[in-house]
C-alpha cells in the first residue's frame, strides 16, 4: 500500500497532539506502519500547532511533502487554509467552523480573511464544514471538539469503527470516557 | 515482543531503562525535555534529578559514572554548550560505569536562538556520536552508547533532533539489564586531570579514538542498503528517512555511528556507485570525511544542500531543481498566528509598565522571552541563559567610561536565575553596577512545559524539597540592600517600585512573584467582563497583549469568558473603569495570596 499523509492542525491548547495520539495507535492497531510528528516549544503558547501522521506498509519520513496528504483534520479555519499546500490533489478537508482570531488580529494590527472558505473549497477534492467547538459544547465540555473531528475523519476512511473505540476505551481516562464516546459518534454521524 | 508507538524522547528514557542505567540527570531544554520527564515512569529502577543548569547536570552524570553506576544526562544543542567544560574533561577520564550525554539539536530553531551542529562537539572532544533516525533506532542506541562508554572507556554521545526527538513511531520494548555493580573505587591517575596526568590521558584519548574508527566500520546502524541504480546517497540521522523518500532506487550508505567516520565502509559504498548525494541537516560533517576518504568521487553536498533549516522531502527536491509534487497556491492575506504569553500570565503587567515608562529591557530565556512581540515590545536583547544581568552590566558601564548614564533594567525568570543568572548578579556586585536586575518569579519552569525547579519546593522524583528563597539569597547572601518584591498582578505597584529603583544609583533587584497561571485550577475564577457603556474603544486593554481580549464589531473590548483566567490585570489598566469581575463575589485569582497558594491551591 502506498504511504497515506494525514495532517492535524490548530491553536495550541485545543487538543491536537492528543488527537493525533489516538489517531496513531488506532493506525497501529490496524495493522499500518505508523510515524508521526509534531511541534513543541513555543507554539504551545497560543501558536499554530501542525501534528502528521503517515501509514502503509513502509513509511520513511514523518513528514508529507507538500501536495501529498490525503485529509487535512484543522481545529480553525484560518489553520486549514494556511496548511493547505500540503493537500494532494483531490485530498479531503475536514474543517472545524470555528475562529479563533491570532492575537495580532486582536489586537487590532491585522485583519482575519472573510473569505477562508470559498478558497478552501476551491482548492479542496472535498470540504467538510463541523461546528465541532459547538457540538462538543452541547455534549458538555468543549474541549471534546477534538474527538468529534476524530470521530468525522473515521467516518472517512477505511478502517473500521470498533478499532477506533477500542482506542478511546483504551486511551481515554475513564472520567471523560463517556463524554469522549458521544463526541466521537457526533462527528462519526455528522452530515453537513 | 509487544511494540509502542512512542516519541524519540520516549524511546530515549526507554533504552535508558532496558540498558540498566541507574542514574539520570539534565536540565529542560526543548527538545529534549521530555526524556527525564519519561525516565521518571522507572522510577524504581532509575534515581533522576534537575540539576540547576547543564553543566552541573553532567558533572553528576560524571560522577555516577565513577562509581561504576551506568549514567545519562540529556540537555538541549545549547545546553552543551554550558556543559562544554566538563564535556572535555570526561573525555580524557573515560567511563567507569557508562556515561552517555544526548543532546536534542534543533535544526530550523523551532525553540532555539541558534541551530549549531553538535556533532562538532564529537569531533572536538574527539568523543563517538551516534545520530537515530527514528525511535526503535532511539531506543537501540542507547543500549549501543552503554556498550560503547564501557568497552572503550569513553563517553558517548547521542544527538537528537527536534525531528527524532518529537516524532512518534513504533518500538519493539525489551527487559531491563541488571545493572553493575556500584563501588567508588579511586583512580587518581585517571580522574584528577593536573597536567602530568592529562597528559598521558590524551594519549590514551588518541589510541581509543582508532580503535573507534575501526568500529565504525563493521557497526551494526552504519548500513548499506543497495539499490536497483548507481546512484548513492550518504545520510545520517531524520535525513535518511526523507532521502528514502527522494530517492526511491539508490544505494544508501546509513550513518548511525557518523564520527568516527567508517573509512573503509564509505569506500566500499563508494565503488558501487557513481555520483553520491550527502544528505545531513546542517553542517557538512559526514560530507567533509567523504570527501577526505574519496577525493576523486563525484559528491554532491552543501553546495547544493542548504545549511540552514530542517530538511524534509520538500527541501531535497527543491534543491535538486524538482517540481513540487502538486500546484502552491497563494497564501496572501494569512495572518501569522504567532505564540503569547498565556491569559493571565503573571508576567504581563510587569512588561505592560516597561511600555508605560518606555524602556527596553534587557531579556533572558524563558515564556517572559515573549515580551519581547508587539503589542508589549518591551525587550531589545535575548543572548544567552543568564545574559540579562551580565549583557546589560557591560551596556552600563561601557556608557559611564564615555561619560553617558543610563536607565537599564535586566529581566530573568526564576529557573534561569538559578541556572546562570546568580554569577552574573554577582558580578554586578562586585563591579558595583547600578541597574535594576527584575526576577519574574513563578516558581516553575514553564517555558519547558511546567519542570519543577530549585524554588518550586519539589524535586523531579515527586518529593518535597526545600525551596531556594530569591529574596533571602539576594538580600542576605549576596547583600544586595534594595531588595524588593511585588505580586506579579499588581500593576501601580510594579510601576512605582519600578521608577524608585531604576533612579537609584545603586544596585537593586525587584522579585516580581506570583505562581504561572496554569498552575491554578482555572475553573475557580470569575473572568472579567466589559461594560460597553463604558467601553471608549481607547484599547488601552489591548495593548496588554492577552490573548482573551479582543474587539467586538463596534471596536468595543469584548473579553473571551473561557480564556480569561480573572487576573484582574485589565481591570486594573482601563482608564474609564470599564471592565470588572462579572462576578464581584466570587473566587479571584488575584485576592489569593501568594503563600495559600504554596499551600496547595495550585495544582
Amino acid at each position: 500500500m502506498k504511504t497515506q499523509s494525514i495532517l492535524i492542525c490548530g491553536v495550541g491548547g485545543q487538543g491536537i497532539l492528543t488527537a493525533s495520539d489516538l489517531l496513531s495507535d488506532v493506525l497501529l492497531q490496524a495493522g499500518y506502519q505508523v510515524k508521526k510528528s509534531e511541534v513543541h516549544g513555543m507554539s504551545q503558547r497560543g501558536g499554530d500547532v501542525i501534528s502528521t501522521v503517515r501509514f502503509g506498509d513502509q513509511v520513511f519520513s514523518p513528514l508529507p511533502a507538500l501536495g501529498e496528504t490525503d485529509y487535512i483534520l484543522a481545529f480553525e479555519k484560518l489553520e486549514a487554509l494556511r496548511n493547505i499546500n500540503y493537500l494532494a490533489a483531490q485530498g479531503i478537508v475536514l474543517v472545524n467552523d470555528f475562529e479563533w482570531q491570532p492575537l495580532p488580529v486582536a489586537a487590532g494590527f491585522e485583519k482575519y480573511p472573510q473569505d477562508v472558505v470559498e478558497r478552501l473549497r476551491r482548492l479542496a477534492g472535498e470540504l467538510v464544514l463541523i461546528p465541532a467547538t459547538r457540538l462538543a459544547a452541547e455534549l458538555g465540555n468543549d474541549k471534546a471538539s477534538n474527538v468529534v473531528l476524530i470521530g468525522l475523519l473515521a467516518s472517512r476512511m477505511q478502517i473500521d469503527k470498533p478499532v477506533w473505540l477500542e482506542v478511546l476505551r483504551k486511551k481515554v481516562p475513564p472520567r471523560f470516557l463517556d463524554l469522549n464516546l458521544k463526541a466521537f459518534e457526533s462527528g462519526y454521524g455528522f452530515k453537513a | 515482543m509487544a511494540k509502542e508507538l512512542l516519541s524519540g524522547n520516549e524511546a530515549i528514557a526507554r533504552g535508558a531503562w532496558e540498558a540498566g542505567i541507574t542514574f539520570a540527570a539534565a536540565y529542560p531544554g526543548t527538545p529534549s525535555t521530555e526524556i527525564l520527564e519519561n525516565i521518571i515512569r522507572y522510577k524504581e529502577d532509575i534515581y533522576s534529578q534537575w540539576g540547576a543548569n547543564e553543566k552541573t547536570a553532567m558533572e553528576e552524570a560524571l560522577g555516577a559514572s565513577f562509581t561504576g553506576a551506568r549514567a545519562i544526562v540529556t540537555m538541549k544543542h545549547v545546553g552543551l554548550n554550558v556543559a562544554a567544560d566538563p564535556l572535555f574533561s570526561a573525555s580524557y577520564i573515560g567511563a567507569t560505569g557508562a556515561l552517555v550525554i544526548v543532546s536534542a539539536d534543533d535544526p530550523g530553531m523551532h525553540s532555539s536562538q541558534n541551530e549549531q551542529d553538535n556533532r562538532h562537539y564529537a569531533v572536538a572532544a574527539k568523543l563517538p556520536v551516534l545520530e537515530p533516525s527514528d525511535s526503535q533506532e532511539a531506543k537501540d542506541m542507547v543500549l549501543e552508547a552503554v556498550k560503547i562508554s564501557e568497552t572503550y572507556d569513553t563517553p558517548v554521545m547521542i544527538r537528537m533532533t527536534t525531528r527524532t526527538s518529537h516524532s512518534r513511531s513504533a518500538v519493539e520494548l525489551g527487559e531491563r539489564q541488571a545493572p553493575p555493580a556500584v563501588e567508588y573505587k579511586s583512580d587518581f591517575a585517571k580522574r584528577n586531570l593536573l597536567p602530568g596526568n592529562a597528559r598521558r590521558r590524551h594519549v590514551a584519548v588518541e589510541e581509543r579514538l582508532k580503535k573507534l574508527a575501526v568500529l565504525s566500520d563493521s557497526f551494526p546502524f552504519n548500513a548499506l542498503i543497495k539499490g536497483k541504480e548507481r546512484v548513492g546517497v550518504l545520510a545520517s540521522g531524520i535525513s535518511y528517512q526523507y532521502g528514502r523518500e527522494v530517492f526511491p532506487d539508490a544505494c544508501f550508505l546509513k550513518l548511525g555511528l557518523p564520527y568516527p567516520f567508517p573509512i573503509e565502509l564509505f569506500r566500499r559504498f563508494a565503488a558501487m556507485v557513481d555520483k553520491i548525494y550527502v544528505l545531513e541537516e546542517n553542517d557538512p560533517i559526514i560530507e567533509t570525511f567523504a570527501r577526505l576518504a574519496a577525493p576523486q568521487k563525484e559528491i554532491v553536498g552543501k553546495e547544493v544542500f542548504p545549511l540552514l533549516g530542517e530538511l524534509s522531502q520538500d527541501v531535497v527536491r527543491a534543491s535538486l531543481g524538482l517540481k513540487d509534487l502538486a500546484p502552491r497556491a497563494p497564501l496572501d492575506g494569512v495572518p501569522a498566528r504567532p505564540p503569547s504569553l498565556c491569559a493571565g500570565c503573571p508576567h504581563t503587567a510587569f512588561f505592560y509598565n516597561l511600555g508605560i515608562l518606555k524602556v527596553q529591557s534587557k531579556g533572558d530565556i524563558g515564556c517572559y522571552t515573549l515580551g519581547a512581540l508587539r503589542p508589549l515590545s518591551a525587550m531589545d536583547t535575548c543572548v544567552d541563559m543568564g545574559a540579562s544581568i551580565t549583557v546589560q552590566l557591560g551596556i552600563e558601564k561601557a556608557l559611564e567610561k564615555a561619560g553617558q548614564t543610563t536607565r537599564q533594567v535586566a529581566v530573568i525568570g526564576d529557573s534561569t536565575f538559578f541556572h546562570s543568572g546568580i554569577t552574573g548578579l554577582i558580578d554586578v556586585i562586585y563591579n558595583q553596577g547600578k541597574s535594576t536586575v527584575v526576577i519574574l518569579d513563578n516558581s516553575i519552569t514553564a517555558m519547558t512545559g511546567h519542570q519543577e525547579n530549585p524554588g518550586s519546593g519539589r524535586t523531579l522524583m515527586g518529593q518535597a524539597a526545600p525551596k531556594v528563597d530569591i529574596l533571602k539569597l539576594v538580600r542576605d547572601g549576596l547583600g544586595i540592600e534594595h531588595a524588593y518584591e511585588v505580586d506579579g498582578y499588581e500593576v501601580k505597584a510594579i510601576r512605582e517600585l519600578l521608577k524608585r529603583e531604576m533612579a537609584r544609583q545603586e544596585p537593586s533587584v525587584i522579585v516580581v512573584r506570583r505562581p504561572c497561571v496554569l498552575l491554578y485550577r482555572k475553573a475557580r475564577w470569575s473572568p472579567a467582563r466589559v461594560d460597553k457603556e463604558k467601553c471608549t474603544s481607547c484599547k488601552t486593554c489591548l495593548r496588554l497583549g492577552c490573548p482573551a481580549i479582543s474587539t467586538d464589531a463596534d471596536g468595543k473590548s469584548l473579553i473571551n469568558v473561557s480564556l480569561c483566567s480573572g487576573c484582574g490585570v485589565c481591570i486594573q489598566v482601563c482608564p474609564y473603569q470599564a471592565i470588572a469581575y462579572a462576578d464581584e463575589s466570587g473566587l479571584h485569582i488575584s485576592s489569593t495570596t501568594l503563600e495559600s497558594f504554596a499551600k496547595g491551591g495550585g495544582k
